[in-house]
């Protein structure tokens, strides 16, 4: 459904942060865009939203290029950036003013989002913590029920409670014909959640696949001797965590900072492994 | 609900659903939740509960009657039960014989500690 190919991209007096880079988004799922800071995460989906211009390469969204902000494809497109907008009106308000661009907007869910996340839709947003604000604008962006949703650090800013709801949401929000992606700092707040999982590193993608295939390929050992066959291995309590080379049948969880550091300072043996016919 | 750690998410979802029906909360026979529903309560992505129930499915232990949803099977707390004891003999039973070799500890302590175990749990039971 989304197709980035050969994007580059550099801001102005800066060297490049993308070149030459590809990526491919699919309907039914929620991706993980994990990335260390300065990656580019957050510039990557300004490009696939036509926020922000590329330099050279293309990007179509169900064949549509994001740079023409036509209409058709603005309505199927949410974006809930990190840096939230301070509207100067209530939340009921903000939804009369932008509900009506989304032709799917699911006016029930929304209600029940914001009582979840117990906000007051009276309440001027402004008036809001950065907290109760960020909840607001998620009930927002997942009852517009767009194809393309996209939430820049989402569980930044909420409180415990609000993690567990936005978790429930966002677990019913998934279904066939979206792409949802999430990039978060926070892998632990998202982990059973977010599949595939996604790596932006200097400048490209470097990592994705299932979780699926994830756990047919790597096994997670903590033990107190490093295992000879460790792809990639860090001390922790007891000895290492190591992630092995999954040799058969049975699959472990996979602790993803571990993966995340896995896959960006073991990128060509990670890449081998993952080249290869799962066992 | 708590995760066992090491075990694969969708291997944990199943166990999950393996427990609901061993302890009698979903019946033998009856619907269980819904994919999305089940997603929603444990916090998983839905593709996770779906990996999970084709697992069980193809273990018989659940059935998908289509355009319907998933039912647990008819025998499944039986059938739970007998795989849940290989797992026992198998994995978790060397593991307790090993600690109690190490620490002296004899078969009689275990069997007068059990016995008890049973007494209690029972009254717990007839007071319910």
């Amino acid at each position: 459904m989304i197709d980035v190919r050969s994007v580059s991209f550099a801001y102005r007096k800066k060297p490049p942060l993308f070149d030459s880079l590809d990526w491919n988004l699919e309907p039914g799922t929620i991706y993980g865009l994990l990335g260390r800071n300065g990656a580019g995460k957050t510039t990557l989906l300004k490009l696939l939203t036509g926020m922000l211009y590329r330099n050279a390469g293309s990007i179509a969204i169900d064949g549509i290029d994001p740079e023409r902000r036509l209409p058709e494809l603005q309505q199927e497109m949410l974006f809930v950036s990190e840096e939230l907008p301070v509207p100067p009106m209530s939340i009921s308000a903000y939804r009369d003013l932008y509900a009506p661009l989304y032709p799917r907007f699911d006016d029930a869910g929304f209600t029940r989002y914001l009582e979840g996340f117990e906000t007051d839709p009276a309440e001027s947003m402004k008036k809001m913590s950065f907290g109760q604000r960020k909840k607001a604008l998620l009930a927002f962006g997942l009852a517009t029920c767009t194809k393309l949703l996209i939430l820049d650090e989402p569980t930044n800013g909420l409180d415990i409670p609000s993690k567990g709801q936005f978790r429930r949401v966002l677990a019913g929000a998934a279904d066939d014909s979206r792409v949802i992606v999430v990039s978060t700092h926070q892998v632990r707040d998202l982990e059973r959640l977010i599949d595939p999982i996604t790596i932006l590193e200097a400048g490209r993608i470097i990592f994705q696949h299932s979780v699926d295939e994830i756990t047919s390929r790597l096994r997670l050992h903590v033990g107190p001797d490093r295992p000879e066959d460790a792809v990639y291995a860090e001390q922790a309590m007891g000895g290492f965590a190591a992630l092995v080379p999954n040799t058969d049948a049975s699959t472990s969880r996979i602790d993803l900072e571990l993966l995340f550091n896995a896959a960006t300072v073991e990128t060509d043996r990670m890449s081998a492994l993952f080249a290869k016919e799962a066992s | 609900m708590e995760f066992r750690e090491q075990h694969a998410i969708y291997q944990q979802v199943a166990d999950h659903v393996c427990e609901m029906i061993l302890t009698g909360v979903w019946p033998e026979g009856e619907r269980i939740p819904a994919v999305r529903d089940l997603a929603m309560e444990l916090q998983v992505n839905p593709n996770t509960v779906n990996k999970g129930y084709a697992s069980l499915q193809e273990r018989g232990l659940i059935q998908n009657q289509r355009g319907i949803g998933y039912f647990a099977a008819p025998d499944a707390r039986r059938m739970i039960r007998n795989a849940r004891r290989d797992e026992f003999f198998t994995n978790e039973l060397p593991r307790i014989l090993r600690t109690m070799s190490l620490l002296g500890i004899t078969i009689d302590e275990i069997a007068g500690r059990y016995t008890t175990y049973r007494m209690e749990t029972q009254s717990e039971k007839e007071d319910q």
